[in-house]
């Protein structure tokens, strides 16, 4: 874009090396803690020797709930997304496609709007009453549940914008031939919008993995998610950095594996609504 | 229509004729149980005291008291004096990064696809693990900030200590957090701006500069609205890094809305306010969409 020569080829490059390193450094910084033990991480040294026990301890020890946390997250981010695609995916086709009834859908569109928008905490007192009627205090089911719920209007947006794309001639062409409207979706649309579906299911995948402020309060100990667990390591009473350290750059790793796996439909569907 | 298709059962062909409306309803049917129900809770809960005994919930009809008492909550105003300040500063500060970056990345090269890699790692990060990893990094004795500070000579700073800072801190924190979404839209915007506006500006002898404050500003002027209509609003949900970095001290000087919210429905055990407070803040963010929506809406009427 900008003509790059000289001096302010160097004041580029010098600013676009100070926002990696600010980026890159943290990580970096944190992850020499986690490999340091606790009296090496309170005297700050630069010099030690790297041990894995904090690893170990957060993974491996008696006292550690961590591999549960992990396993309640696994389950909570992959069935929430499961649920979150098969729901907004479908209402999605259907917006896009019938829009006889403009007001329903300017209805629902309108109020997954105001919900993305409202802090979920505020909707945490009514969810805990329902879920504690329902019996289902405490459970995986009811985090489940609320992040779908969370996930569903960046779902239908995203699907929505991935359906507009495929040209309506396909579709019609199918319609004369004869095919049902439920096999046109299943066997036209959808594969045309693998890649969102990619898109939709990674960002849901890892929003539902990094969700706090729900898990927090409808959890208990033995259903507590990952983010659920960082917080406790950082509120004892005496702090244990170094499993702080380790947890929170373990947490980090399935963020990263998706950046790397899925970073161009990941770009994509962030991109998709803000620019259009 | 259907002559000479074979139709198996009158299942399929309700399934075929009625699609649209299948394909919508489970969506509704979730929303309904699961946002639509839950606000009209609220308005109930908002008007009640809510106490448990022996497992069982007590309900009490006490609109007024419970109205009372959000006039009288003087923490909640200090929580969205808070929460916009936050806010306001932290979106301010990432929109003008995020422009500076994307301009500089899309004019990088090569290396473009590795920088943008790099630089968009914090989106998807745990808020949760980038609160511990800052509130290590802020530690007032071995943190890395401190041990840069004093290695040039400067007394140690108390980050998240002190009343004056907490807030910048937190500041920082969402800034390192979110300049990045911001640079991704916006290096989007500045792509999708054709190379031959730019090539004929530069043959007219615009400089570097004239070219972004007169070219590319203006043409991604939308994209950026955009980011900090999106920004404000997620800003003011923010929750995670403040409650690991902080809890909202010292004092109330980083409370903000959903901290405030936090503690009352599950430390003060206060259902009923708690929900009164819900209702004003969904209230409070209803009134800030429909603002800003009408605010686009004069702004493009005038410029159309």
């Amino acid at each position: 874009m900008l003509d790059l020569r000289g001096p302010s080829r160097l004041a580029a490059y010098l600013l676009l090396s100070l926002g990696v390193f600010a980026i890159l450094a943290p990580f970096l910084w944190v992850f020499l803690q986690s490999l340091k033990y606790e009296i090496d991480i309170l005297q700050g040294s630069w010099i030690f020797n790297p041990t894995s026990f904090n690893y170990a301890d957060v993974l491996y020890s008696r006292r550690s709930d961590f591999p549960e946390n992990v396993y309640n997250s696994l389950v909570v981010a992959f069935l929430s997304t499961v649920g979150v695609l098969l729901i907004g995916t479908l209402a999605a086709y259907s917006l896009v496609h019938f829009k006889s009834r403009a007001a329903i859908s300017r209805l629902l569109l309108g109020w997954t709007l105001i919900f993305n928008m409202i802090p979920p905490l505020t909707l945490v007192g009514p969810w805990y009453l329902i879920f504690r009627e329902l019996g289902l205090s405490g459970t995986l089911t009811a985090v489940v549940l609320t992040h779908i719920a969370l996930n569903l209007p960046m779902t239908v947006w995203m699907m929505m914008a991935y359906f507009r794309e495929i040209p309506q001639e396909i579709e019609e062409a199918a319609l004369v031939d004869g095919c049902t409207r439920p096999v046109i979706f299943m066997r036209i649309a959808l594969p045309l919008a693998v890649p969102g579906l990619i898109a939709a299911g990674v960002l849901a995948f890892v929003f539902s993995w990094n969700e706090f402020s729900v898990a927090l309060t409808l959890t208990s100990r033995h259903t507590a998610t990952v983010p659920v667990a960082i917080s406790r390591f950082a509120q004892q009473y005496e702090v244990q950095y170094g499993q702080m350290a380790a947890a929170s750059i373990l947490s980090t790793i399935p963020a990263l594996i998706m950046m790397f796996i899925g970073q161009r439909f990941i770009v994509r569907g962030l991109t998709a609504g803000a620019v259009k | 229509m259907t002559t000479g298709i074979k139709r198996t059962g009158s299942l399929s062909n309700f399934a075929d004729r009625q699609f649209h409306w299948l394909a919508l309803a489970p969506a509704c049917i979730f929303l309904v149980l699961l946002t639509v129900y839950p606000v009209l809770e609220l308005i109930a809960m908002a008007t009640s005291t809510i106490t448990f005994e022996r497992a069982r919930e007590i309900w009490r009809f006490t609109p007024v008291e419970n109205f009372r008492q959000l006039l009288d909550d003087d923490i909640f105003r200090i929580a969205l004096k808070n929460t916009v300040v936050f806010a306001l500063v932290s979106v301010v500060i990432e929109v003008c990064f995020g422009i500076g970056l994307a301009i500089l990345v899309s004019s990088a090269g090569k290396a473009k696809a590795i920088l943008r890699t790099i630089l968009i790692i914090p989106i998807l990060m745990p808020p949760v693990a980038i609160g511990s990893m800052w509130k290590l990094m802020y530690s007032l004795d071995f943190g890395v900030l401190n041990q840069a500070i004093t290695l040039i000579g400067l007394p140690a700073v108390n980050w998240l200590g002190s009343t004056s800072l907490a807030l910048l801190s937190v500041v920082i924190v969402d800034v390192w957090h979110w300049t990045p979404f911001v640079f991704l839209i916006l290096l989007a915007a500045v792509e999708a701006i054709p190379n031959d506006v730019i090539e004929a500006a530069r043959i007219d002898g615009a400089s570097n500069r004239s070219i972004v404050f007169r070219i590319i500003i203006p043409l991604i002027w939308p994209t950026i609205v955009v980011a900090l209509f999106f920004r404000t609003i997620l800003a003011f949900k923010v929750f995670d890094q403040i409650f690991l970095l902080t809890s909202g001290g010292p004092g109330t000087s980083t409370e903000v809305v959903s901290l405030h919210l936090h503690k009352v429905y599950f430390q003060q055990n206060d259902l009923g306010f708690g929900s009164m407070l819900s209702l004003a803040v969904i209230a409070a963010t209803v009134a800030f969409i429909w603002v800003a929506y009408r605010a686009g809406r004069f702004v493009r009427a005038r410029d159309a």
